[in-house]
């Protein structure tokens, strides 16, 4: 069959502002990363295409963590609103892509049956949430500000207040989960996960910067955080004609 | 080609927690209500051309244990080798067939299930095919980037002799970790695809 003209390869991941597998200093990482290197082979189809979610899997609460675990009252905590853009590295939206979101509630706490952490649970609050970019990229949500907390690594360990993000683009090869943390938060300096990344740069584009333009009167503050994925060329890629 | 004097950077990766299935799954997490069913566990439209199949797998650290708390994603082509979307250049592929399934492997042994069809020839990006196969996507505590792999199925073992990826492997012992095995019994076929995520039978993974 003659090929048919679609988005092009993805440029290569910069393993270099990415976590290595192994990194001691966050122990679970020890018996949980590859010894062997990662084959690189090229993209096939399915790197280069990936699940298009419709605006029919929402519903009017998703994006919205202050009322979508509703219980008879808002959640405790400092209200704010999270926006920003999701982009390419060449810094064309991505519109259409899934974002997912969880964290902790104000005091630091999951929802969780595994968490140890003695800070109380809110009633009102779920801690997941997600959206759709819209035509240019851009998403939006409302949550409560998590607090920081501790866990088991090396004795007091404390993580930065932050927020988990999943993300779909629009090749597989894209995908990426990541975490939000907040501007001027000394923890994010202490914390060993932060560190696992090697670029202190790539480190600060985590990093919401508090966005007063965008907070509510008598309502929210905000914080704006642009999330980018992996570009992509723009040639298309074609399939050889049968036989060649 | 497009200009890149605008270029940014790919955010880097962090873990995803030991509370992934709050913000993937919460309704298996056990948050109820803030949707009604978890994105990718619908199973299987009937209508939905091809034939069904399981995958079933443990996911397994470097001491031997079983890992209890990741998230495995599956992506893959429907029974004509199409990705749904509409994207593939190769086609619209079948409208009644999602291709993404999540599972949680919070389970005693660290095992994950897929219900989905038997997938096509797909293609590389530069043409070459691909034997059938099923991309996963693996995430949890203490991986700090997702982990790429697939899941290669045993009756094609003439194809496999041609795959770009499964011919590329020297060590033959490496390339079995991504045949899958298929279980005894009748009916439709179940297979089943260990994952291990570091030392004695180490699965390919892949730098995509």
């Amino acid at each position: 069959m003659s090929g048919t003209a679609t988005k092009g390869t993805f440029y290569r991941r910069d393993r270099d502002r990415h976590p290595p597998a192994l990194t001691p200093q966050y122990r679970t990482s020890t018996l949980r990363s590859p010894r062997f290197a990662p084959i690189s082979l090229g993209q096939s189809a399915g790197d280069l295409t990936a699940p298009v979610f419709g605006h029919s899997i929402l519903g009017p609460r998703d994006d919205d963590l202050l009322k979508n675990y509703d219980h008879g009252g808002d959640p405790i905590g400092q209200r704010i609103v999270v926006s920003g853009r999701l982009l390419d590295e060449d810094a064309r939206p991505v519109p259409g892509a899934l974002i997912e979101f969880w964290q902790a509630n104000a005091a630091g706490r999951y929802r969780h049956k595994r968490e140890g952490y003695v800070a109380p649970l809110d009633p009102n609050f779920g801690g997941c949430g997600r959206c759709i970019t819209d035509d240019e990229g851009r998403y939006s949500f409302r949550t409560v500000k998590p607090g920081p907390y501790p866990w088991p690594n090396r004795l007091n360990d404390w993580r930065p207040a932050h927020i988990h993000f999943s993300l779909f683009g629009h090749g597989f090869a894209q995908r990426l989960i990541t975490q939000m943390y907040f501007e001027g938060d000394p923890l994010i300096w202490a914390c060993p996960i932060v560190a696992t990344i090697p670029d202190r740069e790539a480190i600060e584009t985590l990093i919401a910067k508090l966005d007063l333009r965008g907070a509510l009167h008598m309502d929210a503050l905000a914080y704006r955080f642009d999330i980018v994925l992996r570009g992509r060329r723009s040639t298309p890629f074609e399939n050889k004609k049968e036989g060649n | 080609m497009a200009s890149r004097d605008e270029t940014l950077h790919e955010l880097p990766s962090q873990t995803a927690g030991p509370y992934v299935h709050i913000g993937l799954m919460p309704n298996f997490s056990g948050i109820a209500g803030c949707w009604p069913q978890d994105l990718g566990t619908g199973g299987v439209d009937k209508r939905a051309k091809g034939e069904r199949i399981g995958v079933v797998g443990r996911l397994i650290d470097g001491g031997g244990a079983p890992v209890r708390d990741a998230v495995v994603e599956l992506w893959q082509a429907d029974s004509d080798g199409v990705y749904p979307g509409g994207t593939d250049p190769r086609g619209k592929g079948d409208p009644h067939f999602s291709g993404f399934a999540r599972s949680a492997t919070d389970t005693p042994d660290g095992e994950f299930r897929f219900e989905t069809v038997r997938p096509g020839v797909v293609h590389m990006a530069d043409g070459r095919a691909c034997a059938p196969h099923a991309d996963l996507w693996i995430v949890a505590r203490g991986i700090n980037l997702g982990l790429h792999t697939r899941v290669y199925f045993p009756e094609d073992s003439a194809a496999h002799a041609t795959d770009p990826l499964l011919a590329r492997i020297e060590d033959p012992r490496r390339a079995a970790t991504l045949v899958a095995t298929r279980e005894g019994g009748e009916g439709r076929p179940l297979y089943r695809f260990d994952v291990r995520l570091q030392g004695d039978g180490e699965t390919v993974f892949l730098d995509v």
